[in-house]
Formats: C-alpha cells, structure tokens, sequence
C-alpha cells in the first residue's frame, strides 16, 4: 500500500520556535517547570508574529503535562485541540506530526508542540532506580515488569542501552572509537554556540579517560541533565505564508514502532532481527514513503541523541548507511560540520547542547531550513529530526524550506 | 562465601502482580519457570496476561534448567544511587534461553571479572538469596 494521496505532505508549516535559557539540572529554580512552559509558547508565538489570541491547539508528548493551567493561566480564548504521544521521550519530532494531523483534520489552526523539563527534585539517570531510603530524591517505584531487570542494576537508561550497544559492537564491529566521533564531533559544533551548556573541544584522549559509566558507556557517551523549555508552532501552509518568517514545511511526519519493540529497554526481549537498532525503522520507511524521497535528499539530521551509539543506529535504520556500517561512516568524517556528506546534530545535541527530551533538535530543524542556523549547512532543503530511540512511540518529521 | 557482583539486598525490591507472582514463587525455590501458551506453545516473558502469537490467555508454567549463552551485557561501574556503591562493578547479562522462542532472563554473571565476560558466552543458572522468601536469578561463566 502507497499513502501519497491522502497524507500531510506539506500541506502544514512550522512558523514559530521559542526556548527558555538551557540549565544544568536543578538550576531552572525557582521557575516552575509550567511557568517555562509559557515562556516558550509565549516567545514561540512571537516568533512566528503570532500571539495567544491565535493559538487553539497543544501537542504534546513524553506524559506532557495538563494543559488546562497553562491555557488557563496564558487566556488562551479557544482551545480546539489538545493531544499527546503515549511513551518516553520517543515523541518529541512525532508531536509537530501530531499538530499537523490537528490542522489538516481542521480540528484546530495554530497548535503549539512544547517540552519542559526540570530535573531537581528527580533524575533521569537513576529513573528505574528502586525507591532507597526514605526522604532519597533519585528513586521511582519498581514496577512487575521492572522487576526482571532492575535487581541486576539496570538503574538508568544508560546502563539499559549499554546492552544495545555492547550486542552492536559484537554483530559489526563497531568500536568506541566510533561512540567518541559522535560525541567529539557534536561537541566540536556545541562549541559555536551561545545557547550550549558544553563549549569546550572535547579530544579523543579525553574521551578515553572518562570514567566508565556502564560498559561500553563512558561519561561523554552520555547527553546531560537539564531543565528548560523549548516549543514550536505548526499552523497550516496557507496561514504559514503570510506570517514572520520563510514557511518551514511539514513533509513527512511518522510514529510508532513494532509492537514487539514495545517498552524496549526496560524489557530487552526484542526480536534478534532488530533488538540492535534504534527501533526507528518501520518509522522511517513510513517517512520516506509520505515524503516522496530519500535518505540522499537530506542535507542536515537531528538525530535524537541520548547515548551516542543510539545516533550510529539511527544513522542505519534511516538508510543514510547499511545495517552495521554506521560506525565506518562516522569514521570517514560524514557527520561532520560543514564538510561532511550529511551533517548530524548541528546545534550540539543531547549531548553537548541541552538534553530537552529532543525538542532542540526541531528547533535547529527550522533554523536550518530557515537560514539562520549558527553552524548553518549551506543551502540547506531537507532537515530530519528525530525522537529518541526508546519504547514505542519513536517518531521523525522530515522539514523542507 | 558472600557472592561477588551482587547488589546489596535493601535496594532489590520485588513487586509482583498476578502474572508474575508464580515466577517469583518458584524462584524463592531455585526452580525457574517459564509462562507457555497453552493453544500454540509459545513462551511468553516477562509473563503477561496474553500470548503475543495467539492471543490466548491460559499458559502452564514449565520449568526450565536455566543454562543459556550471554546475549549482551554491561559492566554497571558508576552509582547512579549511592545505596550500590559499594557493590560496584556489576555485570548485568541478559541471556537467551534456548528453546524458548527467545526468552531473555537479566540477571548478573558473578564471581568472575568484567574482562571474562563475553557476549556468546555460556553460562548456568544460580539464585541470589536477597532475603528469606525472595531470591533472583544470576548466572555463572561455565
Ligand atoms: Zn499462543
């Protein structure tokens, strides 16, 4: 089956990007993580010359939050629309698909997408930890199904996706000096600018004498801790060409995963044909099929980068290399700005910019499109971005200017 | 002798529901036993109230020796809670168990070093005692 026909290939635009500073963990007090919420639909809004008085829709993912408050608190006069992606952080690219499936049903005009995170009171890192003490702040209640990993130590995402890792370097090959081209080369990129947390050039010895974390794992294999808040808004693209900037077009919008994906990390049974990939590939042959193009056509990927083994499989299961040859490709310099054949990451990522759940990577989607991006990829036509490889929902856009 | 490469008792908690709860009475008993469907014999795990192949609900509970090869693993070297430091490193396998439409048990490979550990290896069941009533699945090098 074909889906060219009645898909929402370009027929919505991303018009408006607005983000809180980015903090270390904890350091965002004493805002409230609703109150960055506002700041960034409120500067997203602005943007696009755009104010609340237009906005009627909220697209969410990653348990989002209650949008009532906010809609109460910013008098917003119309809600239309208000929905959210089930699962982790797989759904931040899939949440400005969500928008647009609001748009093009006409269920709603101008919908916000919007991430805010605040990490003091939790962490992420230890968020399959067991409860420990009374009065601990690191802990989450174990579940059943959590019970068949977690006596093993398996406290964190890292230390679950380490697994992943560890069985790619056995079927391919792929070694740490592969994970280290992905870190150093966001950091080089990170460096550039204003807005990330990490500005300072990461070497190859460096990287080798961080701190194992959990094997293969070390410290800079792992993106940060952070609070803040970055949204994004999708009208449609009759409405996007009279607003501020250049219309940034939806293409192609994808979500979901194999049911046998299922809660990936936190179960690790997945089948063996692809228990060694991001999970994102049944996304992105949806994507390519709705876009009408390839992996060839695009010019700079955001790719959702939580632990950096997860961008060299995203790197295969999007076609930009063949399944196990991720890590020669990284090798060879083609992720690297601006020389490489396709730039990935270019504001810093996960890793070395902000970690907001993947919304950052939407949000340098648009710059780049739009021609203002600070480490800016020249004539850029076609960005990726992604959501994190976690349990189903995964999710991409693809944008075009 | 204490077990090297365990994580200490206070931080393992058990929570079962009422599909898991038959695994976990067998293991207080260091037999492990695996959910099978009983319309079409697929395994199901962790266990759970349907069969991923058929749909059925009823399963029967057929033990297992335990005996697989390492499918992955990591060496867990960094404390993300204080309450493990101690007991760290750990190496925490997940392991496929042949015959079982590819069920994976976790568990950690004990009393050896992080370097002997290899994807593929072989290895055999054993139970880790964390407190009267309760034990958990870990696994030796062979
Ligand atoms: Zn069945």
């Amino acid at each position: 089956m074909t889906v060219t026909e009645n898909t929402l290939k370009d027929k919505t635009a991303v018009v408006g990007i607005g983000a809180t500073p980015y903090y270390r963990r904890g350091q965002s007090l004493p805002q409230t993580p609703l109150e960055m919420a506002g700041k960034a639909v409120i500067a997203a809004l602005d943007d696009a010359g755009l104010t609340v008085d237009d906005l009627d829709g909220f697209a969410l993912y990653s348990m989002g939050f209650d949008t009532s408050l906010l809609a109460q608190w910013l008098g917003v006069p119309d809600v239309k629309f208000t929905a959210m992606l089930t699962g982790g952080g797989g759904g931040a690219a899939g949440s400005v698909g969500l928008a647009s499936a609001g748009i093009v049903s006409g269920m709603a005009d101008v919908v916000v997408s919007v991430m805010t995170l605040q990490q003091a009171a939790s962490r992420f890192g230890a968020s399959f930890a067991p409860r420990g003490k009374p009065g601990a702040t690191y802990s989450a209640p174990p579940s059943p199904e959590g019970n068949f990993i977690q006596p093993a130590g398996l406290h964190g995402p890292g230390q679950m996706f380490a697994v992943l890792a560890m069985r790619h370097m056995h079927l391919y090959g792929t070694t740490r000096e592969h994970f280290a081209e992905v870190a150093i080369s966001t950091r080089a990129n990170a460096v550039r600018r204003p807005t990330a947390l990490m500005r300072e050039p990461l070497t190859l010895d460096q990287y080798f004498d961080a701190r194992m974390i959990s094997d293969p794992l070390c410290l800079f294999d792992f993106c940060l801790e952070c609070d803040g808040a970055v949204a994004v808004v999708t009208t449609s693209a009759e409405r996007a060409r009279d607003l501020r900037h250049p219309p940034v077009y939806v293409v192609a919008s994808a979500h979901g995963g194999h049911g046998r994906w299922g809660q990936a990390i936190t179960w690790l049974g997945m089948p063996d044909e692809y228990f060694a990939s991001s999970g994102h590939r049944p996304i992105a042959q949806r994507l390519w099929e709705m876009a009408g193009v390839g992996p060839e056509s695009v010019d700079v990927a955001l790719l959702y980068d939580h632990f950096s083994p997860m961008v060299l499989m995203q790197l295969e299961d999007y076609g930009f290399a063949p399944v196990g040859e991720s890590g020669p490709f990284v090798a060879d310099g083609n992720i690297r700005w601006p020389n490489g054949s396709l730039p990935v990451n270019t504001h810093g990522g996960n890793l070395s910019e902000a970690y907001i759940i993947g919304m950052t990577h939407v949000k340098e989607a648009v710059e780049q499109l739009r021609g203002t991006a600070v480490n800016q990829v020249d004539g850029a036509q076609f960005a990726l971005a992604t959501g994190g490889p976690a349990s189903i929902p995964t999710s991409a856009l693809l944008l075009r200017r | 002798m204490a077990l090297r490469g365990v994580l200490p008792p206070e931080v393992i908690q058990l929570t079962p529901n009422v599909f898991t709860q038959p695994f976990w009475d067998a293991a207080a008993e260091h037999r492990l036993v695996l959910p099978r469907c009983t319309a079409c014999s697929a395994y199901r795990f962790p266990p759970a109230p349907f069969c991923w192949r058929c749909r059925a609900q009823e399963v029967e509970w057929v033990q297992h020796q335990g005996n697989g090869a390492i499918y992955s693993y990591t060496v867990v070297r960094h404390a993300v809670i204080p309450d493990v430091r101690d007991a760290l490193p750990v190496i925490a396998a997940v392991v496929e168990l042949p015959g079982t439409d590819g069920c994976r048990i976790v568990g950690n490979v004990v009393d050896c070093e992080p370097e002997d550990v290899k994807v593929d290896a072989p290895v055999m069941l054993d139970w880790y005692d964390v407190r009267a009533g309760t034990a958990v699945p870990i696994f030796r090098l062979i």
